[in-house]
């Protein structure tokens, strides 16, 4: 009994030593991690040797042969692959612990396009001078404003993304239409001549992206600007509680209310989306470039394949505005070799990277001329609608706290196109709490 | 490395006391008893304080005016717990604490009763038994989110389910539907569980009991009642409980198979885990703390309750069954009590 006691006593307080050491080391390193932040960014982009590039999976398999031509021609300077899950919030998750441990293990972060600011105002991706990128000037402009916080530069775009209206050419040309619609309301009026066609049974008019999450920040965002409103304003102050914003979501409320828009529209996602318009259920569809090669394909799977063809989003008077997606690289605060990295990106932005990039994995490229090159237009015949697209983009909202404006208007958006609450409060109250996420 | 210095420092320091006790002996014990005690020290008490530490405390959310976060954390004391239950997240909270236990009395009282009828039938002898005890630990050995993705599929909007009842039910929106689809993939994964730690204690229960029992004429319904069910009650109560204790933490089901942000369908993990994503540790671990908290009073009252009860029946049942046996019994369910305790507070300490 008494041995016991004694060695609980004992046990109990080893324990508690141990763990008081463990706290005090854990409070050490975290203060330490606060304050040793700030300086590292500043300095210049110095320093020459091997470099890892983080990139989510690469699901082409035509990233390591890029990197391959860069190691072939600097046996020095190699870079390393480090690749992250597909799913974009784990890629995101891991890139910020990378940061918060001020780990060297990243040099080169393939950031998502919304990502910017976040990582900017954190100070986890280092400022890139304008003049140290020769070639920004041939970047398509909107690429280049997804790359920036507060007017500095913090990363290169390296490949690109737009919405494409999708479109059955071959009901439309039945029903005697000649030109894909520019406009919601041709849109509507081209679905209502196709309707009477009988090989339109049991189709619908048009759908996007609508289940609550990202999908549906995008293609909110592209009504609220195709209707000439933002979310956002030039400022940074969110202006979402707007005639226009209202005028681009009734567009949306108004197109499942009337059946235009499928009531299962409201659980697509881009592949269900793209499933649907395979099986030939959609007149018109809003999706990403790599639809097309999928709904082209002719092994059965798709439907439509050789029926469809691609145009810019319609809007409300005039072609409509796409929210932009795409990767822009950028240069880990914490890494070591910085001027590699910036060599390393400039070569990965570069024409002839991006063009033997499109032709492996028909990523949309940032390089402006490559959507005139004629071989490729033959390649890929959405590349001319896809300029016009990406070339008319808005960036999604360049806020710091990204995360909560997002779900945000997946909230107010998703409540709105349900019906559970009316276009002008959801877009009031959407205001009021972008105004308390935005304070500067 | 740091840790390791006080142990061998401290029984130097404080001698007196010890000497009564025979102090070669317990000095043994103790540097015997320390590697153990550090490690679970690094892996549960560590994640548990630092946890409780980072929740009073708030960073990142202020910027300065060249637009950059203000780095370092601010000590905001119970700010974070306060605003837990103030306002706007305090009713997202409420919600998905109503979510939390929704799911887990609704799916924990349909596991055990499936669980239970498939003990039963996996327990009895018969041709085909092995391939019919494999069909019915099949869900049980598919990962969660496998098997959210599974039935993600089967209740999409073009999917099995709605072919099968004639209707286009939308599954994943909000409302009665999104919560059924939970309750029905985590039921299909889990009542096997239940069913195997049963047939576990089924097999424990001797030939004799049942053969006495037909010799008095009791009917089938008879033995199960008085028979089985009492025999089995101890591992039962194991099942439930840790079934309990997982559905408290659910998680990876409604997140997968219907969404982020679902009011139908968001629970106290996925609130902590949102927190976390934007990168609010602070606010992220006050509410893995809430959630371990109702975690630990559900697990106590259970024990202590149900716990209590299983002792009164043994002891009518049988009156010189023995001391030691019940004593037994009572400290197994204690016992896991804690181990999953630990484990839960290591996994809401990895948010």
């Amino acid at each position: 009994m008494r041995f016991e006691r004694s060695h609980a006593r004992r046990t109990a307080f080893v324990a508690v030593a141990s763990s008081f050491a463990l706290l005090a080391t854990a409070c050490g390193s975290g203060d330490d991690g606060s304050s040793g932040g700030g300086g590292s960014s500043a300095a210049a982009l110095e320093g020459r040797g091997p470099i890892t590039l983080a990139s989510g999976k690469d699901t082409s398999g035509n990233l390591q042969n890029q990197l391959n031509a860069w190691n072939a021609s600097h046996p020095n300077e190699k870079v390393e692959l480090k690749e992250l899950p597909e799913d974009a919030n784990a890629q995101r998750q891991q890139m910020i612990q990378n940061a918060q441990a001020q780990s060297d293990a990243f040099s080169v972060l393939s950031m998502d396009v919304v990502w910017t600011s976040e990582f900017a105002a954190n100070q986890w991706v280092t400022p890139i001078p304008e003049d140290k990128v020769p070639d920004l000037g041939k970047l398509i402009p909107a690429t280049v404003e997804t790359a920036k916080y507060r007017d500095k530069l913090y990363g290169v775009p390296v490949t690109s993304d737009g919405g494409l209206l999708y479109y059955r050419k071959d009901l439309l040309t039945k029903a005697g239409i000649a030109e894909p619609p520019k406009t919601w309301d041709e849109m509507l009026a081209d679905c209502q001549k196709v309707a009477a066609l009988p090989e339109a049974k049991g189709m619908s008019c048009y759908a996007g992206q609508y289940e609550k999450y990202e999908g549906l920040t995008v293609n909110f965002a592209e009504a609220v600007n195709s209707a000439g409103g933002v979310i956002v304003d030039k400022d940074g102050k969110p202006n979402v509680n707007t005639p226009e914003a209202k005028a681009g979501l009734e567009e949306l409320v108004n197109g499942f209310k009337v059946g235009a828009i499928p009531k299962a529209a409201h659980t697509y996602k881009e592949e269900e989306g793209r499933r649907a318009f395979q099986e030939g259920k959609l007149l018109f569809h809003r999706n990403w470039p790599y639809v097309y090669a999928k709904a082209q394909a002719t092994d059965g799977s798709s439907k439509v394949a050789g029926k469809f063809a691609v145009a810019a989003l319609p809007g409300k008077t005039g072609p409509g505005v796409s929210s932009l997606g795409g990767h822009d690289y950028a240069i880990s605060s914490f890494a070591k070799n910085k001027a590699t990295a910036l060599d390393f990106i400039n070569f990965m932005a570069s024409e002839e990277r991006q063009k033997a990039n499109i032709e492996k994995t028909s990523q949309a490229p940032s390089w402006a001329s490559l959507y005139d090159d004629a071989t490729l237009n033959k390649q890929f015949p959405y590349l001319a609608p896809l300029k016009a697209s990406i070339g008319n983009a808005q960036p999604r909202p360049r806020v710091v706290k990204y995360g909560d404006v997002t779900s945000a208007i997946q909230s107010a958006a998703y409540d709105a196109l349900n019906g559970t609450v009316a276009p002008d409060k959801a877009l009031a109250d959407l205001q009021t709490k972008l105004q308390t996420l935005i304070t500067n | 490395m740091t840790a390791s210095a006080p142990v061998t420092e401290r029984p130097a320091s404080k001698p007196k006391k010890q000497q009564r006790f025979d102090e070669g002996t317990g000095r043994l014990a103790a540097v015997l008893l320390s590697p153990t005690l550090l490690v679970l020290g690094v892996v549960v008490l560590f994640p548990i304080i630092s946890a409780l530490r980072e929740s009073l405390f708030q960073s990142g959310q202020r910027l300065d005016e060249n637009g950059f976060i203000v780095k370092g954390s601010t000590f905001v004391g119970l700010d974070n717990y306060l605003d837990i239950f103030r306002g706007e997240t305090g009713d997202r909270f409420w919600n998905a604490f109503y979510n939390t236990t929704f799911f887990t009395v609704v799916c924990v009282v349909l596991e055990t009763v499936l669980g239970v009828a498939m003990a039963l039938i996996m327990a009895k002898a018969f041709k085909g038994r092995g391939i019919v005890r494999a069909s019915i630990l099949v869900p049980w050995a598919i990962p969660t989110v496998i098997s959210a993705l599974l039935w993600k599929w089967i209740f999409q909007a073009d999917g099995i389910a709605n072919t099968l009842i004639g209707t286009q039910v939308l599954w994943s929106t909000e409302g009665w539907q999104s919560k059924l689809s939970v309750v029905v993939a985590d039921t299909w994964k889990t009542a096997p569980f239940i069913g195997l730690l049963v047939l576990a204690g089924l097999q424990t229960i001797p030939a004799e009991v049942y053969e006495a029992a037909k010799v008095d004429g009791a009917n089938a319904w008879k033995t199960f009642t008085r028979i089985t069910l009492p025999l089995v009650k101890p591992a039962l109560l194991v099942a439930v409980l840790f079934r309990i204790l997982d559905t408290l933490r659910i998680f990876d089901l409604p997140f997968v198979l219907v969404g982020q942000h679902k009011n139908s369908v968001e629970t106290l993990s996925m609130l902590a885990y949102d927190e976390a994503s934007n990168v609010r540790f602070g606010p992220a671990a006050a509410y893995a703390t809430v959630l371990f908290i109702y975690v630990a009073v559900v697990a106590y009252l259970f024990v202590k309750i149900l716990g209590a009860d299983v002792i009164g029946e043994a002891r009518v049942k049988k009156p010189g069954g023995g001391n030691g046996k019940r004593w037994r019994k009572k400290n197994a369910v204690q016992d896991t009590t804690n181990a999953s305790v630990g484990a839960v507070a290591s996994g809401g300490g990895g948010f």
